[in-house]
C-alpha cells in the first residue's frame, strides 16, 4: 500500500508552531521562501536577515542561519553579510513595511543604490502589525489605524510610499518586482518572483515586495481581510514586474577617469 | 616595514594598525577629525585585498559592522562624537547579540554638533554603558601613537575574547599628530569561529544571532551571562600607567588620552621647579582601574583631575577615593586644549593648598 501524501511540510522550515494571527499572511511568504531555498538548494549557503515587526522571529521557521537586525536597518547589517561572506552564498532580509519604507528608508535606498547582492522580501501590509495597528508609510489614504483614527490624511501626514516604483528609479538594482499573498494564483506568482529575485541574487540587489494581510491590524476576518487587499491595496500597488535585468534600467553614468578633481589619490599608472 | 621607525600621522597608524591585525572589513562614514582613517582605508585596503564600504550613515556603518561580525570577520568603524551617538543604537544589539567589533572614537568638542577641535567629553558616553540596555565596553585611551598602534592589535583580541565591542578612545589631537612609529609584525587573517554566521553545513546546529528574548527570566540570564563577562574584564583588563610615582609624590595629576602627555610636560617642569607632582594615567577608561589609583593615593592625598572637559574622569577618581582624598578638578571645554602654563599653573595652587 502506497500513501500519498497531499502537502508536506517544507525540509527548510522547522516544524515550529508560527505565532502569527489566523489569516496572516507573513507565514505563507515564509513557507515560499523556504520553498525557494529548498529548490535551489542552497539552504546550507543561505544567511538571512530578520527584521524588527511581525516577522523578528523568522528564524524560528525558515531553517538557516540567521542575524536578527535592529529596526530597519536589515539591509546595512545583510551588507555587512555579503561583504565578508564568500562569493557562493545568498544573504536574504525580510522586512515589513515600517521596518523598510520608515525607520529603514535609507538603508534600503543605499543598498539598492551600490547593488548589494541580496534578495530582499518586502511585507507590505500597510500597516504596523506588532505595535499594534499603528499608520505606516504605505498605509492608504482614509485607511483607519490606531494613530490615524479618522483615516489617513494624506495632507497631514504624507501620501503612501510606492517602494518598487522608488527603487526603479535607481540604476544599480537588477530585479524589482511586486506580487500578492491574496490569491492561490497570487502565491504561485509570487513564489515565481522569489525564486527569480534569488536566482538573480548573485548579480545584483533584488526585492520582492509582497501585499499581505494584516488581519488584526485591519480589524477584519480573514476572509474578509483577503478581499480587502484586493480591492484597495492591489489599485494603489500595482502587481507588476518593474526590474529585470537589462529591461531598461535608467541610463547607467559612464564612468569618467577625465572627472577626478583631485591627484592625490590612487594612479592606474605604474610608479616612478 | 615591519620593526623600522616610521613617521605616521595618529589616524593613518591607527587604520594600518588595524590591518595588521587582522581586520579586512572597514564601514564608516566621514567626519572630522578622524576622515584620515576611512581615508586610509579606502587606498590600503584594496591592497590587501580587503573592503573599505562607505556608508549612508554611521547607523549604517554600525550595522554593517554587526552584520560582517556575524560572520566572524574582523570588522570595524571608526568615527567621531556625533556620530557615535548614532552609533550607539547598532553598539548595544552588537553588545546584546555577543559580537566582536573595533570602535574607534575620535572625539570632538560637543554637545551638538560642536566643532571638530579635540575634546574629551564623551568620557561618561563610552564608560557607562553607551546606548540603551545595561552593558558595559571595554574602552582604550593611548596616548601617543605608538601606544594606540599597540591597543589597536590587541583590540580585535579583546573583542573576541570577550565576544564584545572593544572602543578604541582618542581625541583629535592624537588622530591629527604625527609621530615615529613602530609596527607589529601583521598577522595573518584569523579563520572564522565556530559560532559565525556563515551558512549551516549539514553536520552543524544552525546559528542565529540576536538580542531578543521574549521572556523576561530569559533575558535576566542572558544578561546575567553578558555581566559575568564584564566582572572577568574588570578583574582582568584594567590598565593604567603611574609616572613620577615611586618618590610617592604628595599630588598628583589624573589625566588621560593626549591631556596625560601634556601633563608629563607639566609635571616635568613642577618637578624643576622643586614640586614632587605624580601622574596616573587609566590606559582602560572601562574597565577602571581602582587598584592602581588607590595605591598612587595612598602617598598622594591631593589629587587633580585634568579633562578637555567639563570633569567626567574625576567622577571615576572620586568614586574610587571617597571623600578622605581632596580631589581637584580642572578642565577646559569646547575643544580648547589645555597649555602646560595653565597646568603648571594648577599643580602649583594644590601645592599652595597642601
Ligand atoms: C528603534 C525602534 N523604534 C520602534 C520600535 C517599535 N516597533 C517594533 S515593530 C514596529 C513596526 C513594525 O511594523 P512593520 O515593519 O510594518 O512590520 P509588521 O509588524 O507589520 O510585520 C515598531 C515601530 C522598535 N522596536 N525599535
Ligand atoms: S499583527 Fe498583523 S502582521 Fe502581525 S502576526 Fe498578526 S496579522 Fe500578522
Amino acid at each position: 500500500m502506497t500513501e500519498a501524501v497531499a502537502f508536506a511540510r517544507t525540509p527548510v522550515l522547522t516544524d515550529s508552531y508560527m505565532h502569527y494571527c489566523p489569516g496572516c499572511t507573513h507565514g505563507t511568504a515564509h513557507r515560499l521562501v523556504a520553498e525557494v531555498i529548498d529548490e535551489l538548494g542552497i539552504q546550507d549557503r543561505t544567511v538571512g536577515v530578520s527584521p524588527v515587526g511581525c516577522a523578528v522571529l523568522a528564524y524560528n521557521y525558515i531553517d538557516v542561519d540567521f542575524l536578527e537586525a535592529a529596526h530597519g536597518r536589515a539591509p546595512a547589517a545583510a551588507t555587512g553579510l555579503r561583504r565578508t561572506l564568500p562569493a557562493d552564498r545568498y544573504v536574504f532580509a525580510y522586512q515589513g513595511d515600517g521596518d523598510l519604507a520608515s525607520i529603514g528608508m535609507a538603508e534600503i535606498l543605499h543598498a539598492a543604490n551600490r547593488g548589494e547582492k541580496i534578495t530582499v522580501v518586502f511585507i507590505n501590509n500597510a500597516i504596523y502589525g506588532m505595535t499594534g495597528g499603528q499608520m505606516a508609510p504605505t498605509t492608504l489614504p482614509g485607511m483607519r489605524t490606531t494613530t490615524s483614527p479618522q483615516g489617513r490624511d494624506s495632507a497631514d501626514s504624507g501620501h503612501p510610499i510606492r517602494v518598487c516604483e522608488l527603487l526603479d528609479t535607481l540604476v544599480a538594482p537588477v530585479f524589482l518586482a511586486r506580487g500578492t499573498l491574496s490569491s492561490a494564483k497570487g502565491v504561485l506568482k509570487a513564489k515565481k518572483l522569489l525564486r527569480r529575485a534569488f536566482e538573480l541574487q548573485h548579480q545584483g540587489f533584488t526585492l520582492v515586495e509582497l501585499l499581505s494581510t494584516c488581519p488584526t491590524g485591519w480589524g477584519l476576518t480573514p476572509g474578509d481581510s483577503l478581499a480587502w487587499l484586493d480591492r484597495n491595496m492591489t489599485p494603489f500597488f500595482p502587481i507588476r514586474t518593474f526590474r529585470e535585468p537589462g529591461a531598461m534600467p535608467p541610463q547607467a553614468d559612464p564612468y569618467r577617469p577625465d572627472l577626478r578633481v583631485r591627484d592625490d589619490g590612487p594612479t592606474d599608472e605604474p610608479e616612478e | 616595514m615591519t620593526g623600522e621607525r616610521q613617521l605616521f600621522k595618529g589616524a593613518e597608524a591607527i587604520a594600518e594598525a588595524a590591518i595588521r591585525a587582522g581586520c579586512r572589513h572597514f564601514f564608516g562614514y566621514p567626519i572630522t577629525p578622524q576622515n584620515e582613517i576611512p581615508e586610509y582605508m579606502a587606498k590600503r585596503m584594496p591592497e590587501v585585498g580587503g573592503t573599505y564600504l562607505q556608508a549612508e550613515s554611521e547607523l549604517a556603518s554600525i550595522h554593517m559592522v554587526f552584520g560582517g561580525a556575524s560572520t566572524g570577520a574582523r570588522v570595524m568603524t571608526s568615527s567621531s562624537s556625533p556620530g557615535l551617538s548614532l552609533m550607539a543604537e547598532g553598539a548595544s544589539y552588537l553588545v546584546g547579540a555577543e559580537l566582536p567589533a573595533v570602535i574607534v572614537n575620535i572625539m570632538r568638542g560637543g554637545p551638538g554638533l560642536g566643532d571638530i577641535a579635540p575634546a574629551q567629553g564623551d568620557w561618561a558616553m563610552m564608560t557607562r554603558g553607551w546606548g540603551h540596555g545595561d552593558k558595559r565596553y571595554l574602552v582604550l585611551c593611548p596616548s601617543t601613537v605608538q601606544e594606540a598602534v599597540e591597543l589597536m592589535a590587541q583590540a580585535f583580541d579583546l573583542a573576541e575574547k570577550y565576544r564584545n565591542p572593544v572602543v578604541l578612545l582618542g581625541d583629535g589631537l592624537l588622530g591629527q599628530m604625527m609621530e615615529p612609529v613602530v609596527f607589529p609584525e601583521a598577522i595573518a587573517v584569523p579563520d572564522p569561529p565556530g559560532w559565525a554566521a556563515r551558512g549551516k553545513p549539514k553536520d552543524r546546529r544552525r546559528v542565529i544571532i540576536r538580542s531578543l528574548y521574549l521572556d523576561p527570566a530569559q533575558l535576566e540570564t542572558h544578561v546575567d551571562g553578558l555581566f559575568a563577562k564584564f566582572a572577568a574584564m574588570e578583574r582582568d583588563e584594567p590598565r593604567a600607567e603611574s609616572w613620577c610615582c615611586q618618590d610617592r609624590p604628595p599630588v598628583v595629576v589624573c589625566a588621560f588620552g593626549t591631556v596625560a602627555r601634556i601633563a608629563r610636560t607639566a609635571i616635568a617642569q613642577a618637578r624643576a621647579e622643586g614640586l614632587p607632582v605624580g601622574l596616573w594615567r587609566p590606559i582602560t577608561a572601562w574597565p577602571f582601574a581602582a587598584p592602581s589609583l588607590r595605591e598612587v593615593a595612598r602617598h598622594a592625598n591631593r589629587l587633580l583631575c585634568i579633562e578637555m572637559s567639563k570633569g567626567q574622569l574625576v567622577d571615576d577618581v572620586r568614586a574610587v577615593l571617597g571623600p578622605d582624598h581632596a580631589v581637584a578638578f580642572w578642565g577646559r571645554a569646547g575643544g580648547v586644549v589645555p597649555t602646560v602654563e595653565d597646568m603648571l599653573a594648577q599643580i602649583r595652587a594644590q601645592f599652595a593648598q597642601a
